[in-house]
């Protein structure tokens, strides 16, 4: 059920210290949010028990935001600060935000090896393809053959596929929405928050100041359009071929397995430590009784 | 030719009434705008279902016709700078399906 945006504004924002929010007008972050924040309220959780860490970027800026605990890192490294909350607090559910750039390119190797450990986390990926806050340079997600800053006459490597690098690496869950499908993508964060395992959410979302502008794909409602236009779901992908699906954007739930989380097998260890450390412990007391008597 | 016309004048008192009952069940909304926090990107008045959201001169988002509006909630959802709320305009009707 959707809630009006009055009561997301005055419950889940920092509405009288950081609004209006520095993003573009007809930027996707505020969409990708919204939709964050629609998915939370309708599980349910108390404000204290979310945790929202965000890298650098602009998507990064969404911790500012946000009336959770919310803590800003380093560059491409938001994943390893959820890592380390979520073995201190295991009961906290950790949210991280990351952008393109941010989750594949400086934090490339965080992020596989996040998705090969499975641990209990849900990460957002906001998929703008260009480093839109330091002026539109290529980042590792923009298409081939397309302007940018750094690649005037067209870009000449070819595109990381986020979501299915991530179903690679070992992720339980991996889903895909674009910032158009609001209401589908509220539904995708809702069942990755849910999942327990590493669940990954990749979001395309439009940068038409940096990315859009210098392609000629027009202003933010043409980007959104397009969007709705080049978006196939999962079960309509499986019937079409290779060629057909170039250029289009799959969305929907890519992968979800059951697997051990890694979280979870360390509390477990350290259990069984502990239990190991007690009976050498009392061996030792039984021996060393032994020894004084003797 | 002039009993055509007779037969079509007879059928035509019935259409009147429908849209009337209609217009009484149909359920009311009420669209606000906060233009403090609105930057006006263009996105609610491109994407409404309706047609019925204008912008002015320095694209600022308005409606006239606020009987019109479905409650799609699609301006809401997709509104990046959390600017629009939509309300129901009768929420203790609700109960009732519109009646009194």
């Amino acid at each position: 059920m959707l809630e009006s945006a009055e009561i997301i504004r005055q419950e889940y924002l920092r509405h009288d210290k950081k609004f209006p929010h520095v993003w573009c007008p007809g930027c996707g972050n505020g969409i990708v949010m919204g939709a964050l924040l629609r998915a939370v309220h309708s599980l349910g959780l108390s404000k204290n028990e979310v945790v929202l860490v965000s890298g650098i970027g602009c998507a990064g800026r969404m911790s500012t935001y946000v009336d959770f605990n919310t803590m800003h890192t380093t560059h491409g490294r938001a994943l390893t600060f959820s890592t380390g909350i979520k073995l201190a607090k295991p009961e906290l559910t950790v949210l991280t935000v990351m952008g393109d750039g941010d989750a594949t390119a400086i934090g490339g190797n965080h992020f596989i090896h996040a998705a090969r450990r499975n641990l209990n986390l849900t990460a957002i990926i906001v998929n703008n393809s260009t480093y839109g806050m330091t002026g539109g340079q290529y980042s590792p997600t923009t298409p081939f053959g397309s302007k940018s800053t750094t690649s005037v006459y067209g870009h000449v490597e070819h595109a990381f596929s986020i979501a299915e690098l991530a179903a690679t690496a070992g992720a339980s869950f991996v889903a895909r929405s674009t910032v158009y499908h609001a209401s589908h993508l509220e539904k995708m964060i809702k069942q990755a928050i849910v999942k327990r395992g590493f669940s990954v959410m990749e979001v395309i979302s439009n940068c038409h100041v940096q990315h859009g502008r210098r392609n000629k794909l027009g202003g933010a409602v043409e980007m959104i359009t397009g969007f709705k236009e080049r978006s196939v779901t999962v079960d309509k992908a499986t019937k079409m071929s290779p060629e057909e699906l170039e250029g289009k954007i799959t969305i929907g739930v890519l992968a979800d397995i059951e697997k051990p989380i890694s979280t979870e097998e360390y509390q477990r260890v350290i259990a069984e430590a502990k239990q190991h450390a007690e009976k050498i412990a009392k061996e030792k007391e039984k021996n060393g009784v032994k020894r004084y008597e003797e | 030719m002039v009993k055509n016309t007779t037969t079509k004048q007879k059928k035509v008192p019935k259409p009147p009434t429908a849209p009337k009952t209609k217009a009484k069940e149909a359920k009311l909304y009420t669209v606000t705008f906060f233009h403090n926090w609105c930057k006006s990107c263009g996105i609610c008045s491109a994407f409404c279902l309706k047609e019925i959201i204008k912008t002015d001169a320095a694209g600022l988002p308005y409606i006239d016709d606020m009987d019109s509006c479905v409650g799609c909630r699609f301006c809401e959802i997709h509104c990046p700078d959390f600017a629009i709320a939509i309300k129901d305009r009768h929420p203790e009707r609700r109960s009732s399906n519109g009646k009194q």
